[in-house]
């Protein structure tokens, strides 16, 4: 296993986990662009445009793309978040070099017009789609009330009303401002030749024009609160709240990882033993997200309506409790067991470790090994995680219920 | 192309062990030992299929029962010795069987594998718990209800492949409450038995030693002959659940052949055609050239004896009825055969998949399982690929002029019921 890394010319950084043993070769572009680079008239083009970059390129045709991913058997798709987009592929060895010609190629898509237009009509769909589905908008609307106007709250897929005012010339700009070449890293792991790999990306890649990019970090203020949507189509009552965590850099996050996993880990956590294996609730579950100079503890709630007030009582109980008392080894020793065993479960295959290889480098600038993972969680202490809790107050929330209940008994 | 000759074939050396024991059960394992991880899967024949049809939802509530305690364990006990020892789980009931899963650091795995005995064994059914765990089933029900993708193709399978294999596991908050703790005891003990139960490692294991903890384990456990379940396929071929939704979500089926049929790979191949990858003909049709939907696929649906494809498109309303349209036009198409491009594609897909489980324990051991169930014997990469390479258009496309799909099952889930066409249901 061995970590090499270099900058072309233009800017474009390639990182690779070369591993002799695996089986497959996974690669991934990873843009540092997403929903919190974007302005209210542009709502939804990050993700638009990883739609669109599929559509095509000056040396090839939407059916082109997907047909030759298909010749080389690979598993690729895309994602956007809120800070990245991410395009990855994983192949066997032996298509390294054609997987790498077309993600390139991709990423300067020819954004055509007609695709454009029945593009967003997936889009449209995709939204329609989310809108049928649990948890029925909470997440977005719990991420909107918490972060209020900074750019983190922004709603990843957009409205049908932003996205269909999108126009191709919109999605070109975004475009341009966002997609330089030392705005993106190469990432790859598994078996990796990456000498060839460097080769070919300089080939594709090289003469990319570079230009400076920019992202607004302003500190955000947290908000807290309720906010009760009625949808009566839904069955159950679905629940999220978020609370101020760690960014990304911040090396407390894997202190606080164990401790959303002590306490809301979606099995043999204080939340799971309360709620779900009582079955007052089909799921109640608490995870971490980092960004740039912000992080959240985000809980996910699902149960039936008249529960609900009491649901989320309990959990703040809950939260209170571990607040006030703490947490005990046993459960510190019990979720550092988990996480690093599925750390290493992971590892081994070469899609999931291309993700773990491109985040710490994206948003840490580091690079660390299965064991330098495991090591880090290994290291946390029980005082860690107090003083997690005591930086972190859980109590402190913003609470977004979305179900049939038309009224709220006040539960905290 | 010809897999064998991939540069990436050549480095694998694969061998499945197998052993069946006196009660019947069958072990299987595969070493990976290049793996850190090990993985198990056990399947019981306790599926949906032998729910009594006023107790739909037994076996499901059996599952959760016997997960809260076992071998003198508490439910807690259970629960947290198996996460210390870093076991990732899964379990889950469909209509052939109860499966519980496990991938772990290999280390562990004689640890795992001796709870799970006890699960299967010793399994302590608190009634005390009783309320909690109908409970726990209740909120699985309710939370199906607000997810019209899973509901519509939990209604198709019951419309095309009717009872007992194309019903929900899940059962219904009426068929749940007729359920006793008397029923979970008797359901337990007569479904978690040794006879047709197999249990699949794969990963980082020595299989000698293997061996002999599972006999220790489990050779002594007690068969019992399971009766034959009935059958009632009574097919309406198209129904229409109202639902107020953005989406209209449709689904169709048609009949195949099973996993295990001498041509079962013609109609896979077929049925990749249709949905495989990004260049397949339902997400070219449906999605890339017309943006009717964001979600499109067919999938293979198999018993013992019969097979069935499985399709789902979720669409807005008013492009619901082109969306129909489009899709049967796409399954009536495929009849008049497959091109030598579509077919290279799939090959090379099928064969980054194959090659590419050798990355995962919990992957071969799912697999090897189910190739028993349906086979009674593990058919190595090996073998599978050479089916693979033999595959030709011309014998896809003789299966497919045997066997045109037609006599569509056709479910609709949204605001208006659509037109099917005369002569397509």
């Amino acid at each position: 296993m061995e970590f090499r890394e270099t900058t072309l010319a233009d800017g474009l950084e390639i990182v690779a986990e070369c591993n002799d043993r695996a089986y497959a070769t996974g690669l991934a572009f990873f843009v540092n662009t997403g929903a919190r680079d974007e302005s209210d008239e542009l709502s939804g083009v990050s993700h638009f445009l990883e739609h669109m970059v599929f559509k095509g390129t000056s040396r090839r045709s939407a059916d082109d793309v997907n047909r030759e991913l298909d010749e080389i058997g690979s598993h690729s798709n895309a994602f956007t978040s809120e800070e990245r987009t991410v395009y990855y592929a994983t192949v066997l060895p032996e298509y390294q070099d054609r997987a790498v010609d077309l993600l390139s190629d991709i990423m300067r898509p020819s954004l055509r017009e007609d695709d454009f237009s029945t593009e967003k009509q997936v889009i449209i769909e995709e939204i329609y789609k989310y809108d049928d589905s649990p948890p029925f908008g909470a997440h977005e609307k719990c991420m909107a009330a918490y972060f209020g106007p900074h750019p983190l709250g922004r709603n990843i897929l957009g409205t049908i009303e932003s996205v269909s005012s999108l126009t191709p010339k919109g999605m070109q700009t975004y475009f341009e401002h966002r997609y330089s070449p030392s705005n993106m890293t190469l990432v790859a792991a598994g078996r990796v030749d990456f000498d060839r790999l460097v080769e070919e990306v300089n080939r594709w890649c090289g003469q990319w024009q570079d230009f400076a990019t920019e992202r607004n970090v302003a500190p955000v203020e947290s908000h807290t609160g309720f906010e009760l949507v009625t949808k009566d189509k839904a069955v159950q009552q679905y629940v999220v709240q978020i609370a101020r965590g760690p960014h990304s850099t911040d090396p407390a996050r894997y202190a606080a990882r164990l401790l959303a996993t002590v306490l809301a880990d979606d099995s043999g956590s204080r939340f799971y033993w309360d709620l779900v294996e009582t079955g007052r609730a089909e799921y109640a579950a608490m995870g971490t997200h980092e960004f740039q100079g912000a992080g959240i503890f985000m809980t996910y709630l699902c149960c039936e309506p008249q529960l609900a007030a009491d649901n989320l009582q309990r959990i703040h109980v809950l939260l209170a409790k571990a607040q006030s008392k703490g947490v005990t080894a046993a459960e510190l020793l019990q979720a550092q067991n988990k996480i690093c065993a599925q750390i290493v479960l992971a590892s081994e295959r070469s899609s999931h470790r291309l993700f773990s290889v491109g985040g710490a480098w994206t948003q840490q600038r580091e690079y660390r090994t299965v064991k330098e993972g495991v090591d880090a969680y290994r290291a946390v202490t029980l005082n860690d995680l107090h003083a997690i809790l005591e930086e972190y107050p859980l109590t402190d929330n913003t609470t977004v219920a979305v179900g049939p209940l038309e009224q709220f008994a006040d539960y905290a | 192309m010809n897999l064998l000759d991939s540069s990436s074939w050549s480095t694998m050396s694969q061998i499945v062990h197998t052993h069946r024991f006196e009660n019947g059960l069958v072990l299987l394992a595969e070493p990976m030992d290049w793996l850190e991880s090990a993985a198990f899967t056990i399947s019981l024949p306790a599926g949906c299929s032998r729910d009594p049809a006023e107790k739909l939802g037994l076996g499901n509530f059996v599952c959760e029962m016997a997960q809260r305690g076992a071998g003198g364990r508490s439910s807690r006990e259970f629960v947290d010795t198996l996460e210390n020892l870093g076991v990732d789980r899964a379990s889950g009931v469909s209509n052939i069987h109860a499966s519980y899963a496990g991938a772990m650091p290999a280390a562990n795995l004689d640890d795992a594998l001796a709870i799970h005995a006890d699960l299967l064994r010793r399994a302590e059914l608190p009634a005390g718990q009783f309320d909690e765990a109908l409970q726990v089933c209740l909120q699985e029900v309710r939370a199906a209800e607000d997810d019209p993708a899973q509901k519509v193709m939990q209604q198709l399978r019951l419309q095309h492949v009717g009872e007992p294999w194309g019903r929900s596991s899940q059962g219904t908050e009426l068929t749940l409450a007729e359920i006793e703790m008397d029923d979970i005891r008797r359901q337990y003990d007569l479904t978690y038995r040794p006879g047709d139960t197999i249990l699949s490692v794969a990963g980082n294991i020595d299989w000698p030693r293997v061996q002999v903890i599972v006999e220790h384990l489990l050779g002594d456990w007690e068969p019992l002959d399971a009766k034959p379940v009935t059958e009632d396929v009574t097919r309406k071929r198209y129904l229409h659940l109202p639902h107020d939704s953005s989406q209209t979500h449709v689904a169709v089926a048609y009949d195949s052949v099973p996993y295990g049929h001498r041509e079962y790979y013609q109609a896979r191949g077929a049925v990749g055609v249709l949905s495989d990858g990004m260049s397949s003909r339902l997400f070219t049709e449906i999605r890339e050239r017309r943006g009717l939907c964001y979600t499109v696929y067919a999938t293979m649906h198999s018993t013992r004896d019969r097979g069935a494809v499985l399709c789902y498109a979720g669409t807005s309303t008013d492009r619901a009825q082109q969306t129909l349209d489009v899709m049967l036009a796409e399954l009536q198409r495929l009849a008049q055969g497959i091109e030598p491009g579509e077919l290279d594609r799939l090959k090379a897909r099928v064969k980054s998949s194959l090659i590419m489980q050798q990355e995962s324990s919990r992957g071969r051991s799912a697999s090897i399982a189910a190739d028993w169930y349906y086979l009674e014997r593990v058919q190595t990469l090996e073998e599978l690929s050479r089916i693979i390479d033999e595959l030709t258009c011309d014998t896809i496309n003789e299966h497919l002029a045997q066997n045109a799909p037609r006599e569509f099952t056709v479910v609709t889930l949204g605001e208006q019921e659509l037109e099917v066409p005369i002569g397509v249901s």
